[in-house]
């Protein structure tokens, strides 16, 4: 018997060596230990042994047993990884093949460089706000010290619905000034991104339509300094604080004194080129202090409050920006265009 | 304003750079746009003298020249000129000479032999016969000026002058001039500053005796100043003055009317040159035109003059257009004899409202219309007749006409330097206030600032302020911060929706547009606007830019189509596009308009469809919380196909329209007609926007799915059905969602199949068969009652 058995475990680890699949490792399984397999049979043969030999035929048959069904499970286990394998293998894809895409609008670059500037204002405590666009011309120019008779009302600059030139398409986003300082409690700190209008026929640099960006601080106290300060510091978050900017005289009707803001050219960076007539600077705003007669004509006690405000493109801004050329292609809206920023 | 530093020298002496000149120039207020040297490109070129002159052996028309250029030896020259002869002084281009446009001069052979350098004419060193009248255009400048040979030519013709273009702000008129410039560079640059007073010898007589000045309108003209000369010599200005107004960008023509624009580049008055003889009646009137009256103006162009325009007139005619431009019929022609100099003083918006209705702009008019000195008039015209003298033009007649129609005010400020300093942020001493003050002209007396003629722009503490900061430096001044309370930025609620439109927008693949507010009355014909529609009542631009230009938009539509157009005219194949766009309405109750702001979707191409852009519009009215939105047929919206268009409501207030574009609209716009379009009224959506969401318990038991196909009648809108459902099915039903509409065979014609999935569940414990089987036939037997369908 006991030869009979170190036979069959011979002959089964054989069988499990040469089997290949997981069907045929079952069937080795099933012909040596399954109910009617072959070590089974001669397990059952046990009871005609003798009391001597039956523990010890026991045990080798037991540890036969052991030892197959060990072997059988780590080969197993060994044609699972394999199949896995070879299954992976199978499935590689070319990982440099594109993905599906997925379209994302993109915001009109005008208004992304006007929501940038929002939230470097809003950061410095500002909040937005709104004027009309059909606006009354008390608004756009008498209460913004535009004398009657001003080039600037000429019909042949402003766009006018009446014979009495009193209602007119606002020319500059300055009127939001005075909405705000008749309207809102002092002290005030706006700006005001929005469209104005001036008769230009339209060209690579203009628009009869356009944007501009007001900016307005009253309170107590305020001094020109205050003006450069903060004018500096939106322009360095918007353009990083080592831009350098300089602060030249103007002249504007409702700020005095007023000035203008120029900064490094972005092309040239102070060297000099044809984007900066070989200046060095492009100028980039207006500003000033609040004209006294202004806020006295808001009903502002001008003994007590001082001001500043300053306005620019936000058109010309986003040009610079994004380095565009020619300012119709803001209007065009061929989405080869909006579908860059 | 073109300023010739050679002239600033007369009255302020600065001798640094060009560059340190502009900047300073600048950096005090006076922008300086750039700067140009006279006689630029030219280098190597002298003067010479030809001492010898030979035909060339080899050329009909050829000379051999020896020239004296002040070299060890004569240079041999060959030119094909015909005009020169032995004794000339001509300009010489030496061998690596430049001229003007980069042209280059060597030794060269011609016709066999060596040149060693050019004779030079006007035209090549960049001058004409305005500049030296007495040479020729085509031949050898043969010059007539004192020098030697070997003189560098740009000193021996008064070149190498920097002429520095500057930007003169409107409220600066006075820097119009030389004088006024000169005042500002020598506060910005510490130097002196003088201007003499203009001497006039004269020649006797009276001018009293030839002429009367009567003013109208003294509103319009508040000063008329003239003089008189008589035995008149028209002939050309010495080389000097040509030159000066050569380099300010006025061409010379003779020695009067070159007299009137050298006076007003140099004082900033513009001057007029009448001939006496064709003064009328010895009287000039300053008057508005009489209905109907023409003039002839120097330029040769016939002028119809209205009751709007001042002129200057004889006794009967009119002789010239105040401050603007002469007549013709008095213009100064050589055979003149005797003149009057008016030098006067006009109202800036009259002058300016004239050029313009005339459609011709002057230096004159440019200069008059920001609004002039009316204390100039005396100095320009004295200086006028200092040059005739000067000149030897003619004999000043003694006296001078000047009628003060207006008298001028005197102005003064108070001197506050602490209000000053408050403004400013800064700590200038009042005496650096008085100094720069009195620098400008200014004169101080105690804490009155007495503010000169020529400064109407001076009238508040903080004009003087501006005054100060120039010359203390912008640039000084210390950048601060924005004391006081701590202001809380932020953007406000509907601020806070339009980001959140935008975001949801873009996510969803549109891109943002941007268009013109106005359009043109025709775009409502090509969206199929009724004609009695309430959006055809707009706001119309009186002055407009062209017709499709003309009317402030009432509906966005045809924006987003002309958009849309665009990109299918350069063949994009797919657009996604969406705008916030203003529409103005006219109001009844005050002449402004209602503006409103719509969001506007447009597409097509890439799978665009009815369904597709639904999808989107649902997608946007969930995410900004608008209750009890619907969708409804709409038929009679003449842009949309009459039957894929919904009118989108929330609580029974249209908000909106979505559609296909009707095929019409689509052509006439150019369009595929699967484009499809909507728009959504943003104050509408803040309007119904409901409460901010809360959290709702995730449900704890199951729930239970049946579907169910129906078959109604074909016109029964699927949300009948669904409403019908959504009723029925209380308490248990969760949703009810639509997963196919079928019609054609079996279903009969006139029916349609409609199936459903439905999401059964209770909060409180697992539905039982007996719940389920009693809300499905409740469903059913409302579904039959109300809608005749019954399960397929």
């Amino acid at each position: 018997m006991e030869q009979k058995l170190r036979q069959l475990r011979e002959q089964s680890l054989q069988a499990i060596r040469e089997a290949d699949t997981l069907e045929a490792l079952e069937a080795v399984r099933v012909k040596y230990l399954g109910k009617k397999g072959e070590l089974t049979a001669v397990l059952k043969q046990m009871g005609g042994l003798s009391a001597e030999e039956r523990p010890r035929m026991g045990q080798l048959a037991n540890s036969i047993r052991e030892e197959l069904t060990e072997t059988l499970d780590s080969a197993k286990n060994a044609l699972a990884e394999k199949a896995l394998e070879a299954r992976l293998a199978a499935e590689r894809e070319d990982v440099t093949i594109p993905g599906t895409p997925v379209s994302i609008g993109r915001p009109h670059p005008l208004n992304k460089v006007i929501d940038e500037f929002s939230e470097i204002a809003i950061g410095m405590g500002f909040t937005i706000a709104e004027g009309p666009e059909v606006e009354l011309s008390s608004y756009n120019f008498d209460k913004l010290n535009t004398a009657e008779g001003h080039p600037a009302r000429d019909r042949q600059d402003t766009f006018y619905f009446d014979d009495d030139d009193q209602v007119l398409l606002r020319t500059q986003t300055s009127p939001v000034q005075i909405h705000v300082m008749e309207t809102q409690p002092l002290p005030i700190r706006i700006i005001a991104p929005g469209r104005v209008y001036r008769k230009d026929e339209v060209d690579a640099t203009h628009s009869p339509m356009f944007h501009q960006i007001e900016g307005l601080v009253v309170d107590e106290g305020i001094t020109f300094g205050d003006l450069k300060g903060t004018l500096n510091e939106l322009v360095h978050r918007l353009y990083g604080s080592d831009l350098k900017t300089r602060f030249r005289p103007h002249h504007f009707p409702f700020t005095e004194p007023s000035c203008e803001m120029d900064v490094e050219c972005f092309k040239c960076h102070g060297a000099g080129c044809p984007v900066c007539k070989g200046e060095g600077w492009v100028e980039l705003l207006g500003g000033g202090m609040v004209h006294p007669k202004v806020l006295a004509g808001c009903g502002i006690d001008t003994d007590k409050y001082s001001g500043f405000a300053f306005g620019f493109g936000s058109d010309r801004l986003a040009m610079f920006r994004f380095n565009i050329s020619d300012l119709r292609l803001l209007f065009e809206n061929d989405v080869r265009f909006l579908e860059q920023f | 304003m073109d300023l010739s530093r050679e002239w600033l020298n007369d009255y302020t002496k600065i001798t640094i750079s060009d560059k340190e000149f502009c900047d300073g120039m600048t950096m005090s207020g006076s922008k300086v746009e750039g700067v140009s040297v006279t006689g630029a490109g030219i280098e190597n070129v002298v003067a010479g003298r030809v001492t010898a002159m030979e035909r060339h052996p080899n050329s009909d028309h050829m000379f051999i020249c020896q020239v004296d250029a002040g070299q060890d030896r004569p240079l041999t020259i060959v030119t094909g000129a015909q005009n020169v002869s032995v004794g000339d002084m001509v300009p010489v281009a030496l061998d690596g000479a430049k001229l003007p446009g980069g042209v280059e001069i060597k030794t060269s052979k011609l016709r066999g032999v060596q040149s060693e350098g050019m004779l030079c004419s006007l035209g090549e060193l960049g001058l004409d016969t305005h500049d030296y009248p007495y040479a020729i255009e085509n031949g050898i400048f043969i010059m007539d000026e004192p020098c030697q040979p070997g003189d560098d030519i740009l000193r021996v013709l008064g070149l190498g002058d920097s002429v520095v273009e500057f930007e003169i702000t409107n409220n600066r008129p006075d820097c119009l001039s030389v004088i006024g410039l000169a005042r500002e560079a020598a506060a910005t640059f510490g130097t002196d500053f003088s201007v003499r007073e203009p001497a006039v010898k004269g020649a006797g007589d009276d001018i009293r005796k030839y002429l009367t000045v009567q003013i109208d309108e003294p509103a319009l003209c508040p000063r008329y100043t003239a003089r008189m000369v008589k035995n008149i010599r028209i002939e050309p200005s010495p080389a000097w003055l040509r030159r000066r107004l050569r380099a300010s960008g006025i061409r010379p023509i003779n020695n009067i009317v070159d007299i009137t624009n050298y006076v007003m580049q140099e004082y900033g008055q513009p001057m007029h040159a009448f001939d006496y003889s064709c003064v009328g009646g010895e009287k000039i009137v300053v008057r508005r035109a009489a209905p109907g009256e023409e003039l002839e103006t120097l330029d040769g162009n016939a002028r119809k003059l209205t009751p709007n325009m001042l002129i200057i007139a004889d006794a009967e005619k009119p002789i010239g257009v105040a401050g603007v431009m002469g007549g013709g019929n008095s213009e100064i022609v050589d055979s003149t004899k005797t003149i009057v100099f008016e030098s006067a003083n006009f109202n800036g918006t009259s002058i300016r409202k004239t050029a313009i209705a005339l459609g011709m702009r002057t230096d004159a008019s440019g200069k008059f219309e920001k609004g002039l000195d009316p204390e100039g008039t005396i100095p320009a015209v004295q200086r006028a007749c200092e040059l005739v003298e000067l000149l030897g033009c003619g004999d000043v007649i003694d006296g001078m006409i000047d009628v003060v129609a207006t008298p001028p005010v005197k102005r003064t400020v108070k001197l506050e330097p602490e209000k000053v300093n408050a403004l400013l942020g800064t700590d200038i001493s009042r005496d650096y206030m008085v100094k720069v003050l009195e620098k400008l002209g200014f004169s101080v007396e105690g804490d009155v600032i007495h503010v000169p003629s020529w400064r109407s722009d001076i009238e508040h503490y903080s004009d003087i302020a501006e005054e100060v900061a120039r010359f203390y430096g912008y640039d000084v001044i210390q950048s601060t911060m924005i004391r006081g309370k701590t202001a809380q930025g932020g953007w406000n609620e509907k601020q806070k929706l339009t980001n959140r439109l935008n975001a949801l927008c873009q996510a969803m693949g549109f891109n943002e547009i941007l268009t013109y507010s106005f359009g043109s009355k025709s775009a409502w014909d090509k969206i199929r606007l009724p004609a009695d529609s309430p959006l055809r009542q707009a706001l119309v631009i009186q002055n407009p830019l062209g017709e499709d230009r003309s009317v402030m938009r009432t509906t966005p539509m045809p924006s987003m189509l002309e958009v849309m157009s665009t990109n299918a005219a350069r063949r994009n194949p797919s657009v996604r596009l969406y705008e916030r766009a203003k529409v103005f309405h006219p109001r009844t109750d005050n002449p402004l308009a209602d503006e409103r702001m719509w969001l506007v979707l447009g597409e097509y191409g890439g799978g665009a469809g009815f369904f597709q852009l639904k999808g989107c519009v649902e997608a946007i009215l969930k995410d900004m919380r608008v209750q009890d939105a619907a969708f409804t047929a709409e038929t009679a919206e003449g842009a949309f196909h009459p039957g894929r268009c919904a009118r989108i409501s929330a609580g029974g207030e249209c908000i909106g329209l979505l559609g296909q574009i009707h095929p019409a609209v689509c052509d006439a716009y150019g369009l595929d007609h699967n484009s499809f379009y909507a728009q959504l009224s943003m104050e509408a959506m803040a309007a119904h926007q409901g409460p901010e969401r809360t959290f709702t318990a995730l449900p704890r038991f199951p729930a239970v799915s049946r579907d169910i196909a129906l078959v109604c009648a074909a016109d029964i809108p699927v949300a009948s059905l669904v409403a019908t459902i959504q009723a029925a099915g209380k308490p248990y039903l969760e949703k009810a969602e639509l997963f196919d509409v079928y019609t054609g065979d079996p279903i009969p014609a006139g029916s349609k199949s409609v199936a459903f999935s439905l999401t059964l569940r209770a909060a409180d414990q697992t539905l039982t068969e007996e719940h389920t089987a009693e809300t499905m036939s409740a469903i059913l037997a409302a579904l039959a009652a109300e809608h005749g369908a019954a399960i397929r």
